[in-house]
């Protein structure tokens, strides 16, 4: 029977092209993101072990310079003297003290170089020999003194820096200007990433990110024989409390755990929508082989006829299955290796980040994992239609009998798809009515309502479609009203093909709407709330603002009110609740805060302003009282001054002064600062807060419009990331097309062959498949637009409470490209099956039984 | 080796010439001569059977003067046209304005109903039907209470009815039948040939049909044998019997020579 099974393969190559292909790209897709993840990590790995590479003994210290009960202890890290105790131990070669922080340079017009996360400064702490191992110069030397920098190879590059060149580096103080003295590389991954480096000597170092005379961390170096773990037992002594001390193989093994981890989560993301190009290309080859099969019933009757058991003919299709499986499965990983390959030179290329070298990793789980999961996909599509195979009587072989009835009742189909659509759509509600909690509820709802549609899309598409002949048959004629007719000539087939682009369409619009309203709230609130011209705030987002900057703001000309957005907590009833410290006098014109009790002025009385919805869970009211504790583990008791309308996403629930916010913490954090210029949001306006703040490069300045366009640029990157990931089981769903398409050509040989003769020129006949194929695509693309719609709807409805000034949008213009796009789509998909029913020859097409 | 021009056997228009007609099919070795040399008029409102052993090129023979099929050398004309110059597009058109075709196979639009089906030609070209004309050819047919059905609820004789009324429909300067008969029982048959010979007759319609049946051939005014590419004889005012002896004859040339 195997032998049969494989005969069939090969007759039937071409018609099994697109099954192939489907699967192939499936197939690659796993398999590529299993390589690409898998060589990223052990690359990473490789890197940091690097990096450790000499490293007998690590430590580190973060300490605190307050206990927990804010009693002063004096030890904000490891000093000097703990250094030369550390190098005096036994085995030790040499000790490096590091410490480190942001560093941004600006580039000739005071622009920021590299990604704001991303930019570090550190010391250069030359050793024995007078250099630091990690950092191999290339031009000039290290930093020696105060006002003196080095910078890695890449951000000199983009800067246009040369050794003896001023160059202004801005730390979370004000920007200062530095001489170059060198440009190093260095196998730093943040650096490798795309980020900037500064090596300033070590006492400015310290003073910049710490304090004089204080490390953060030492790397300890042990002398040829010596013991990294008898190193580190004696070192351990040493050390002050809140320093943690481990070998440099403990780190390493630590630091690859934890790429590792976040490989495999970036793994499972891209495996999740490998998983859904699979499962549209599971409906293209129960396509496929329920049309091999209904071809081959006489065959098959025949099998039965000559004695073979019912298990052997399904058997024998599911053998052909698998063979496709394992064909498709093997040119799959193939692919897959060239596509990680490929994704490594895309990611240099277009994102500018550099990949650590090192081997392609083809794991064996990676080959097992892809042809198990070829063969698997393909052998479980065909199961229904093998297994009908078996219900194939022999009689059938005598008969004339060739094709089985496409008419077969649909009534058990349509009543389980309605039940299933029903609940679906009934689990759905359910969930919206659940709000926030609800959200599993919708997405399990949304997938019973999509499975019951595709259930139940033969008996849709009948109407659907005959709905638009009479407009197919006025634009386009005879070939307009055959190609409707055609289209839903075999309602099962056209159901399947529809529906793998309608679950990629519904997928691609529930995103572009969620995101779309997404950014419109934020859009909406940024226009509405905020009463400020500009934000400032560390470039990349990340750190906080020096304390100064809203000092300095204040003072300068031409700035009418500023504020701290100062970001702390506050303990109440032992639990920790966010804060903001604002300033009293000028947040009012600054923020759009609606006060529903009390006065906001009482903030500049020491009163607490508490916002609406945390007032009404605690039982708090303007007038009242609140027992806090203050991060330095002061105790107060505070007056509600003033209850406000939640801004959520602008305030914290709990608004204080931030004079007194700011006296009760060491380092206060100030993420953002609001000001409003007596120019308003202009040029003139602008230039006079960059002034202000000296033209500091990691500083930035972002004007109403620029926090705007932030948002809507990381919702469209967020879209396009999605629509690529999409794209594949897109593509996938267009093979489907082809397939179905070739399929029909080939059943309607004959007929086509007869049009021919009475009189349809090519063009027309041409037309006629590139209408079906469209009003196929356009069948499923409507119908994935509108479930796509609801479940972005009902998925809405879970967070728009979470979500200040969330709101439906739905955004035409991106759905009216969709649609248009799967107008073009089955234009392209017909292209092949088009012309080769132009070419058919019409006799022998005439005289195909 | 001369040949004959057959022509009718009265002075009468030609509705289609077949002129030194050649087709050739292959090269060298493997080479078939599927036509040698035919030259052929088919008389205007004539019936004419062509007739022939199977491999005897008459089903080719009428492919090529139906414009569905290229020749290698001759010439055809269909009325004033000559189709060896004509394109792909321009043949097309011809055959759908100037000629009407009844396959074997019915060949009906499965989701058209029969009057549908009946206008396709028509509705290609994107003319409007003759109403009465199109009224009397059903009436001939006989299928005014079957306008509605599609061909699966029809029986093989119905829908090759349907087939011979979408030929007469657009009412072509000929038609061409290939073995229109060959899937029917004898009963249906001798109805669509009754019908091919009255639309001759009374509608002064050209029909030109390949067969092997002598009965069907009796109902053609004229029938022209073919063997081996080439046209052997020809019979004016055929009987079934008649048809039979010829065949007969030819059978037991081809197998004494």
């Amino acid at each position: 029977m195997f032998r049969t099974a494989l005969r069939n393969v090969l007759a039937h190559k071409a018609r099994l092209l697109m099954t192939v292909l489907a699967v192939t790209l499936g197939v690659a897709f796993v398999s590529g993101t299993l390589v690409f993840t898998d060589t990223l990590s052990k690359a990473l790995s490789g890197q940091s072990a690097k990096s450790y590479e000499g490293v007998a003994v690590s430590v580190s210290s973060y300490g605190t310079a307050r206990d927990e009960n804010g009693v002063k202890e004096g030890d904000p890290g490891i000093s000097q003297q703990v250094l030369d105790k550390v190098k005096a131990v036994k085995g030790v070669d040499t000790v490096s003290g590091r410490v480190s922080g942001f560093a941004g340079v600006g580039d000739e017009n005071g622009k920021l170089i590299g990604t704001g996360w991303a930019n570090q400064g550190t010391n250069y702490a030359p050793v024995k020999d007078g250099k630091d191992p990690r950092y191999a110069f290339t031009e000039g030397g290290g930093p020696a003194s105060a006002g003196q920098i080095a910078l890695d190879r890449e951000t000199a590059r983009k800067g246009a820096y040369k050794v003896g060149d001023k160059v202004r580096v801005a730390t979370n103080g004000p920007v200062k200007e530095y001489t170059l003295t060198g440009v190093f590389t260095t196998d730093d991954g943040q650096v490798n990433a795309g980020g900037s480096m500064v090596l300033f000597d070590t006492p400015t170092a310290q003073a910049l990110y710490l304090q004089p005379g204080f490390y953060r961390e030492l790397s300890v170096s042990a002398k040829p024989g010596a013991s990294a773990d008898q190193l580190l037992a004696d070192i351990k002594p040493l050390l002050g409390k809140n320093a943690t001390a481990k070998t440099g193989a403990e780190l390493a093994a630590e630091q690859a755990k934890a790429i590792e981890q976040q490989m495999s989560g970036m793994s499972t993301g891209l495996l999740i929508f490998a998983g859904i190009s699979l499962f549209v290309g599971i409906f293209l080859i129960y396509n496929t082989f329920t049309m091999l099969v209904a071809q081959r019933t006489k065959e098959l009757a025949l099998l039965r006829a000559v004695g073979a058991a019912r298990g052997q003919v399904i058997r024998s299709v599911l053998a052909e299955a698998g063979v496709v499986g394992v064909v498709s499965a093997t040119i799959g990983l193939v692919s897959g290796i060239g596509l990680a390959i490929g994704m490594r030179g895309l990611m240099e290329t277009a994102f500018d980040a550099k990949m650590p070298a090192g081997d392609l990793v083809v794991a064996p789980g990676t080959v097992v994992a892809a042809v198990l999961i070829g063969v698997v996909v393909t052998m479980i599509a065909a199961l229904l239609p093998a297994w009908r195979t078996g219900r194939i009587p022999p009689v059938a072989a005598m008969g004339s009998a060739h094709l089985p009835a496409t008419g077969k009742s649909l009534v058990l189909r349509n009543v389980f798809g309605g039940v299933l659509g029903l609940l679906g759509a009934g689990v759905t509600f359910l969930g919206v009515s659940q709000g926030s909690d609800g959200r599993y509820t919708v997405a399990a709802g949304g997938f019973f309502l999509m499975l019951g549609l595709i259930v139940l899309l033969p008996l849709l598409s009948k109407p659907v479609i005959a709905a638009v002949r009479p407009l197919l048959s006025r634009l386009f004629g005879v070939p307009g009203k055959l190609a409707a007719q055609n289209a839903v000539r075999n309602p099962r087939r056209t159901a399947v093909t529809a529906a793998s682009l309608a679950i990629g369409l519904t997928l691609v619009t529930a995103m572009s709407v969620i995101g779309v309203s997404m950014g419109k709230a934020v859009d909406r609130m940024s226009t509405d709330k905020l009463k400020a011209d500009y934000k400032v705030s560390m470039s990349g987002g990340i750190g906080s603002l020096d304390k100064s900057v809203a000092e300095t703001l204040a003072k300068a000309p031409g700035i009418k009110a500023v504020s701290p957005q100062t970001a702390g907590y506050l303990k109440i009833n032992d639990t920790f609740k966010s804060a903001s410290g604002v300033n009293p006098a000028t947040i009012g014109q600054l923020l759009n805060v609606e006060v529903v009790g009390g006065d906001l002025a009482a903030l500049g009385r020491g009163e607490v302003a508490v916002a609406e919805k945390t007032a009404r869970s605690a039982g708090l009211s303007a007038g009242s009282t609140v027992d806090v504790g203050y991060e330095d583990g002061t105790k107060a008791k505070l007056k509600v001054g003033a209850v406000y309308k939640d801004l959520d996403g602008l305030l914290s629930p709990y608004v204080l002064d931030d004079k007194v916010l700011s006296a009760h913490s060491e380092e206060p954090y100030i993420p953002e600062v609001y000001v409003k210029v007596a120019a308003g949001e202009s040029k003139a306006g602008e230039k006079a807060v960059v002034d202000a703040l000296g033209n500091n490069p990691a500083i930035t300045v972002a004007s109403r419009q620029d926090m705007r366009n932030e948002m809507g640029g990381l919702v469209n990157t967020a879209l396009n990331i999605m629509y690529g990931l999409l794209g594949m089981a897109l593509i996938i769903s267009v093979l489907g097309v082809v397939n179905t398409l070739a399929m029909s050509v080939f059943e309607r040989t004959q007929e086509i062959g007869m049009l021919r003769a009475v009189g349809l020129d090519r063009g027309r006949v041409k037309n006629m498949i590139r209408l079906e194929s469209v009003v196929i695509s356009l069948f499923g693309a409507v119908l994935g637009v509108a479930v796509g719609g609801f479940l972005a709807w009902a998925g809405g409805k879970t967070f728009s409470k979470s979500v200040p000034g969330y709101e439906l949008v739905l955004p035409f213009d991106r759905i009216g490209v969709f649609v248009l796009l799967a107008a073009v789509v089955g234009v392209l998909a017909a292209m092949w099956p088009a012309r080769s029913a132009a070419r058919l020859n019409m006799l022998t097409a005439i005289k195909t039984e | 080796m001369t040949t004959t021009h057959y022509a009718p056997h009265t002075a009468q228009a030609v509705a289609a010439r077949a002129t030194g007609l050649s087709k050739v099919y292959g090269q060298g070795e493997t080479q078939v001569v599927a036509l040698d040399n035919v030259s052929v008029d088919f008389g205007r409102g004539r019936f004419t059977a062509i007739m022939g052993p199977s491999g005897s090129g008459k089903s080719t023979l009428m492919h090529c003067v139906a414009g569905l099929d290229t020749f290698t050398s001759g010439s055809v004309r269909i009325g004033d046209t000559e189709l060896g110059s004509l394109k792909d597009k321009q043949l097309t058109r011809l055959r759908r304005d100037k000629i009407g075709f009844i396959f074997q196979a019915f060949n009906l639009l499965p989701t058209l109903t029969a009057l549908e089906n009946i206008t396709l030609p028509m509705d290609i070209a994107g003319r409007k039907a003759d109403q009465q004309w199109l009224d009397t050819v059903i009436e001939m047919v006989g299928l005014s209470g079957r306008l509605g059905h599609r061909p699966t609820q029809l029986s093989g004789g119905q829908q090759q009815r349907v087939a011979v009324a979408r030929a007469l429909a657009s009412r072509p300067e000929i038609i061409f039948g290939d073995e229109p008969t060959g899937n029917l029982d004898s009963r249906s048959g001798a109805e669509v040939l009754g019908f091919l010979r009255n639309s001759v007759r009374e509608l002064g319609q050209t029909v030109v049909m390949v067969t092997h049946d002598p009965v069907a051939a009796s109902y053609a005014d004229r029938v022209v044998f073919l063997a081996d590419g080439r046209i052997v004889d020809e019979m004016h005012g055929p009987t079934a019997d008649g048809v039979l002896d010829r065949m007969k004859a030819f059978d037991a040339k081809g197998r004494t020579s």
